[in-house]
Order: C-alpha cells, then sequence, then structure tokens
C-alpha cells in the first residue's frame, strides 16, 4: 500500500514540475538571474506548493500517526551546523550550473534529452561516493 | 505565472498525500539516498516513488511536450560537474528543492530556512559565475 502511495505521490509531483517550469533549464537558471533577465515565474511553483503543504500539514499534524504507518517520520532537529550550511552551497552550485535539481532530474529522463543522463548519473555516482566517505568520516 | 502556481499546488498536494498515507517526507535527494544504501524494509515504496516521478515524466512528454522543451546551450561537461555538486551537496546539506524548500519551509522548521536561503543563494552565485565564464545564461 504504501509502494501505492509513493507511485501516485510521484506521479502528481513530476506532472506539477513540468506543469510549474521546472524541468525546463532555462526557466530555472532564469529564476536564480536575478540581476540579468530575470524570470520570477518559479516563486509561483514554491509559494503554490508551501501554501498547499503548509495548509495540509497543520491538519495532518494534528493526527497521532499517518494512515498507512504507526508514527510519522518527520526531521527532528533544530541545530544548525556546517554541515547543512556547506551542502546546501554545494548544492546550490550545482542547481544554478546545470538548472537541475534532483526531482526534474528524474522525470526529465523520460524526455530522452541527453543532458538528463548527464545530470543523474554523476549524481547518483557523487551520492553514492559520499555515503561510502560519510561513513568514514561521521561513522 | 498561472502554469507555475498550478504546478506548486499540485507539489503541495502530492508531499501531503504522502505525508497523510506514508508520515513520509517528500524529499527527492532524501528518498534516492535512501535507494543508494538501502535499510532493510525501507525500498520498495522509495523505488515506487522513482517510478512516479518517471511514469509522471511520460505523461508530460504525452500531454505537455512543452515542458521538456530546453532553451539553455547543451555541454555534456557542465551537467557533470552540476551532476555531482548536486550528488554531493543534497546528501551533506540532508535535502534539496524539495525536502528543504518545500516540505521543510511548509513546517517552518528553521533548518530548512536557512538551507533554502543558502541553496537559493549559491544559485544566484552559480549563474552569475557561469555567465561570466561563458558569456550568456
Amino acid at each position: 500500500m504504501k509502494s501505492l502511495t509513493a507511485f501516485i505521490v510521484g506521479v502528481i509531483f513530476a506532472v506539477g514540475l513540468g506543469i510549474g517550469g521546472m524541468t525546463q533549464t532555462h526557466v530555472v537558471k532564469g529564476f536564480l538571474d536575478i540581476f540579468g533577465d530575470w524570470n520570477y515565474a518559479l516563486i509561483g511553483v514554491m509559494a503554490g506548493a508551501i501554501t498547499t503543504h503548509g495548509i495540509f500539514y497543520y491538519f495532518i499534524k494534528k493526527r497521532e500517526s499517518p494512515l498507512l504507518d504507526v508514527e510519522f517520520h518527520l526531521p527532528i532537529r533544530h541545530d544548525l551546523d556546517k554541515r547543512l550550511i556547506v551542502g546546501a552551497a554545494l548544492f546550490g552550485l550545482g542547481w544554478g550550473w546545470g538548472g537541475i535539481c534532483p526531482g526534474p532530474g528524474i522525470v526529465g529522463i523520460s524526455s530522452f534529452d541527453p543532458r538528463f543522463f548527464w545530470f543523474v548519473g554523476p549524481m547518483l555516482a557523487g551520492m553514492a561516493v559520499f555515503k561510502v566517505v560519510e561513513k568514514k568520516i561521521f561513522g | 505565472m498561472t502554469y507555475a502556481i498550478i504546478g506548486g499546488v499540485l507539489i503541495g498536494f502530492a508531499v501531503s498525500i504522502m505525508l497523510l498515507f506514508n508520515g513520509r517526507v517528500t524529499g527527492i535527494s532524501g528518498i534516492l539516498g535512501g535507494v543508494i544504501s538501502p535499510r532493510r524494509g525501507d525500498i520498495l515504496w522509495r523505488l515506487f516513488f522513482i517510478l512516479g516521478l518517471v511514469f509522471g515524466g511520460f505523461l508530460i512528454r504525452l500531454f505537455h511536450p512543452e515542458s521538456f522543451i530546453q532553451l539553455t546551450p547543451y555541454n555534456v561537461s557542465d551537467y557533470v560537474i552540476a551532476g555531482v555538486l548536486v550528488g554531493i551537496g543534497t546528501l551533506l546539506g540532508n535535502g534539496c528543492t524539495s525536502g528543504h524548500g518545500v516540505c521543510g519551509i511548509s513546517r517552518m522548521s528553521t533548518r530548512s530556512l536557512v538551507a533554502t536561503g543558502t541553496f537559493i543563494f549559491f544559485g544566484v552565485l552559480s549563474v552569475l559565475l557561469y555567465k561570466w565564464l561563458r558569456g550568456g545564461v
């Protein structure tokens, strides 16, 4: 059952990314190009997503547990550490450089545009290398 | 802008279904990371989610192919660099646009607010650097 909901969520999420413009590298780069020919459309995606989920979250968090699990699996940390900042900075540099973030990268595979393969392959490789190094450094 | 808002609402709706039914944050990088180093009994839903993303991509291809028109130049090395940075950065920083930017901010998480501000700031910086080196977006 959890796999079925995950699949449905994936489909709706992908369609949202596509309609919102997140699967187009020039739209994403245009959003980050605030000192150039700024394309602010993606503010609509962020605002639409945060408003919608913010309202649903308010009601869902009143529940003791989700419908298909015994407990919620939400992040509990509140501290700011170097890892968070450096990680977000590296991600931002990559996001601006290619105009693709992880979700649209996976969705873009279906377009057969080779740029998505050249993005997703190294992204997964980077993740795999990180997982190995992480165990050595952070234990 | 209308399309952007509709897309955003769909994304917000999707992550809400995930939270209500599975009790999970829909963070793409986190879900991918959990496939790369899987824990027992915690991989199937992740694979189905990714399958859903790919299937959604096919729906876009069929019904809204404009969403896959790309106007930036195609340089293999740029996407390889971008991919590696995104892969390492999202796992190091525990999240990407979806996990921190949408789910985290909706929960008013301080960590996610700071992370989102940081990756947008460095995204802007990266586009500036790219334009300076390559002479165009």
